[in-house]
């Protein structure tokens, strides 16, 4: 099922929360929504779903508007942070539930229901597990009986809210890539809010990266890591650093130093200048470099990391492969291989 | 220090809340079983046990019903006036119950407001038994809602969006998804209403005009036969109504310890 959302506003008490969004989701794809608190994915998401509705624009699920269709109408799958199992309920009534509330004319005969219901748990890796109670599953297993819900009712689109939000690093990366394989088998268009970009960037087919509710780019891992289109971006997304640098002519400066980094085309004046750790050498004369001042250094796995107080006071980090470089302390010079430069306006930091 | 604070707390309870309650049953078996049965088998003692039944039953699911609708809509919507209505329900808390009883009469009563009105059209409800349950619901309403409020409020919209999100209708949601969550709340709410809406004695004896063996209540019965020095006739009805705050206090542990339960299983994700 494609989706698209059109112009869309909304606000809550007059304070909006997502101002002008656009985007198309197509049939099939695994895509994030990601962003710091605040930055309007949830709601986002929420309006997909139908369980807000948008103050301005327009949601179309194909050719179809939308906008003012019901959660139930809408037929989509809702998986919540938190769970929201049925406590009172078996895992068995929980995941028929969607299929036993239907008007009679569209219920499945009981045994039908039965056969779907271990046909799910045995989807999520649950055999089995019917007549327990959700308090006796732990996080983890919730999580995939949520799902196992969600996907019950056959949804045209799965949606999922923080959907690893509240468990712990190790069943997360488990959960992760079993989400990803469920995608792969279900082939159900699925969306899914994160705040962990680690967790967008392995899982989705394209990123939705949101600040205070505008989108700030859309794309793959590679295009939001690589070829980040804001100042917001590059440090929302993977480590960075930033140094206040001028341009002229096409040339980018930090201080005196003629920085080896290019600036793009209509670039003049002073701007900023977003570097990866990773994208950053030693060199060992000060031509084109920039002088600073090892403050701190220790080993993270097959990396060192520096921290560097250039000669302008600004504070710059460096990974290196551990094994090229030993223990680095006192003056060095520092050549960024590759960054981007955005002007001096453009939007602030992540946050 | 410790054991100060517990003699006091102790002396405290001894005195006030234990020994009234021994001397009620005392009193009413002062002339033997017997005499305590045939004060109970009267015909206005009987009369006024069956009217505080009838008159409970009806406040009671009046405000489970209207206690629901409204702890409903104050926990998972957002609406104009609904803090006036939060503040508006604890008004029958703050209200002397007497106060109640006479707006009632004020409205519905031969020289009230609507006085002319009822009467016209043969209605009575002053010195009857719609007076009765008005003044009761009125005095009794806030059991059931604020017991449900705090619940529902902690449970959030999840459940019920879950439920939405999976096709189920609003009737269906609130009968299979948001009743469950609730029940034991709601059961102690019920309990609590129901002891109170027995013994209510303030707005039902401005109500009820107190016509023996038609408009008495229990605890309206008792204050009679207490007024006519019938005591052991008093403490025999007075103590139908403290076995009744017994057994009341017995389910009310019960559930709390049910219902705590409960709770834990509702926050323990």
């Amino acid at each position: 099922m494609d989706i698209s959302i059109r112009n869309v506003r909304k606000e809550f008490d007059r304070y909006p929360a997502l101002h002008d969004v656009s985007l198309d989701i197509r049939s099939g794809e695994l895509i994030a929504l990601l962003g710091p608190s605040g930055s309007g994915k949830t709601t986002l998401l929420r309006l997909i779903a139908g369980l807000e509705y948008p103050s301005e624009g327009a949601i179309y699920f194909g050719d179809e508007d939308a906008s003012d269709r019901s959660v139930g109408e809408r037929n989509v799958g809702f998986v919540f942070q938190h769970y929201a199992l049925f406590k009172h309920m078996t895992i068995g009534a929980n995941i028929a539930f969607g299929l036993k509330v239907r008007p009679h004319d569209r219920r499945p005969p009981r045994v039908e229901i039965a056969r779907k219901v271990s046909e799910l748990l045995n989807l999520v890796h649950l055999p089995g597990l019917e007549r327990r109670f959700p308090s006796q599953l732990s996080g983890g297993q919730r999580q995939r009986v949520a799902l196992a819900r969600a996907l019950a009712i056959e949804p045209r689109v799965l949606l999922l809210d923080e959907p690893f939000g509240a468990l712990d690093a190790q069943v997360r990366r488990d959960l992760r890539r079993w989400l990803r394989e469920v995608h792969d088998q279900t082939g159900h268009t699925t969306v899914f809010v994160t705040h962990d970009q680690e967790e967008a960037l392995e899982l989705a087919d394209r990123v939705v990266v949101m600040s205070q509710g505008r989108i700030e780019q859309i794309g793959s891992a590679d295009d939001v890591y690589d070829r980040p289109s804001s100042p917001f971006v590059f440090s929302f997304i993977g480590e960075s650093s930033e140094l206040p640098v001028s341009v002229r002519g096409g040339q980018v400066f930090y201080g005196d130093a003629a920085l080896s980094v290019t600036a793009n085309s209509g670039i003049e004046g002073t701007a900023r200048l977003f570097l990866r750790p990773h994208d950053i050498e030693i060199v060992h004369d000060g031509d084109g470099a920039i002088a600073g001042k090892v403050t701190a250094s220790h080993r993270d796995g097959g990396l060192r990391r520096l921290d560097v107080v250039t000669s302008g006071g600004h504070r710059i980090e460096v990974t290196l492969p551990a094994a090229q470089c030993p223990d680095i302390a006192g003056d060095v010079y520092l050549s960024p291989s590759r960054g981007q430069v955005y002007p001096a306006g453009a939007d602030g930091k992540a946050g | 220090m410790r054991i100060l604070l517990i003699a006091l707390a102790l002396g405290f309870f001894a005195l006030f809340v234990f020994l009234p309650l021994v001397v009620v049953f005392v009193e009413a078996l002062q002339q033997g079983i017997a005499g305590f049965i045939a004060a109970i088998v009267e015909p206005d003692v009987l009369s006024a046990v069956r009217l505080t039944l009838i008159a409970a039953a009806i406040s009671v699911a009046a405000n489970l019903v209207v206690g629901v609708a409204a702890a409903w809509a104050i926990a998972k919507f957002d609406f104009v006036g609904k803090s006036l209505l939060i503040t508006l329900i604890d008004l029958p808390f703050s209200v002397s119950p007497v106060v109640a009883g006479l707006v009632y009469v004020l409205l519905f009563g031969a020289q009230g407001y609507f006085g002319s009105f009822l009467q016209a059209h043969g209605i009575t409800i002053v010195f009857a038994l719609p007076g009765i349950v008005l003044a009761t619901i009125f005095v009794t309403f806030p059991f059931v809602a604020r017991e449900l409020i705090p619940l529902m409020q902690a449970q959030g919209r999840g459940d019920e969006e879950a439920a939405l999100s999976l096709g189920a209708s609003g009737f269906k949601t609130f009968v299979l998804v948001t009743l469950p969550n609730v029940k034991w709340a709601l059961l102690y709410g019920v309990l609590l209403c129901n002891a109170r809406a027995m013994g209510e004695f303030g707005a039902v004896a401005v109500v009820s005009g107190k016509i023996r063996g038609q408009t008495n209540t229990m605890p309206l019965q008792v204050e009679i036969l207490y007024n006519e020095y019938a005591f052991t006739a008093a403490f025999a009805v007075a103590s139908m109504l403290a076995l009744l705050a017994l057994v009341t206090l017995a389910l009310k542990t019960f559930l709390e310890w049910r219902f705590d339960d409960e709770i834990r299983a509702s926050n323990g994700h």
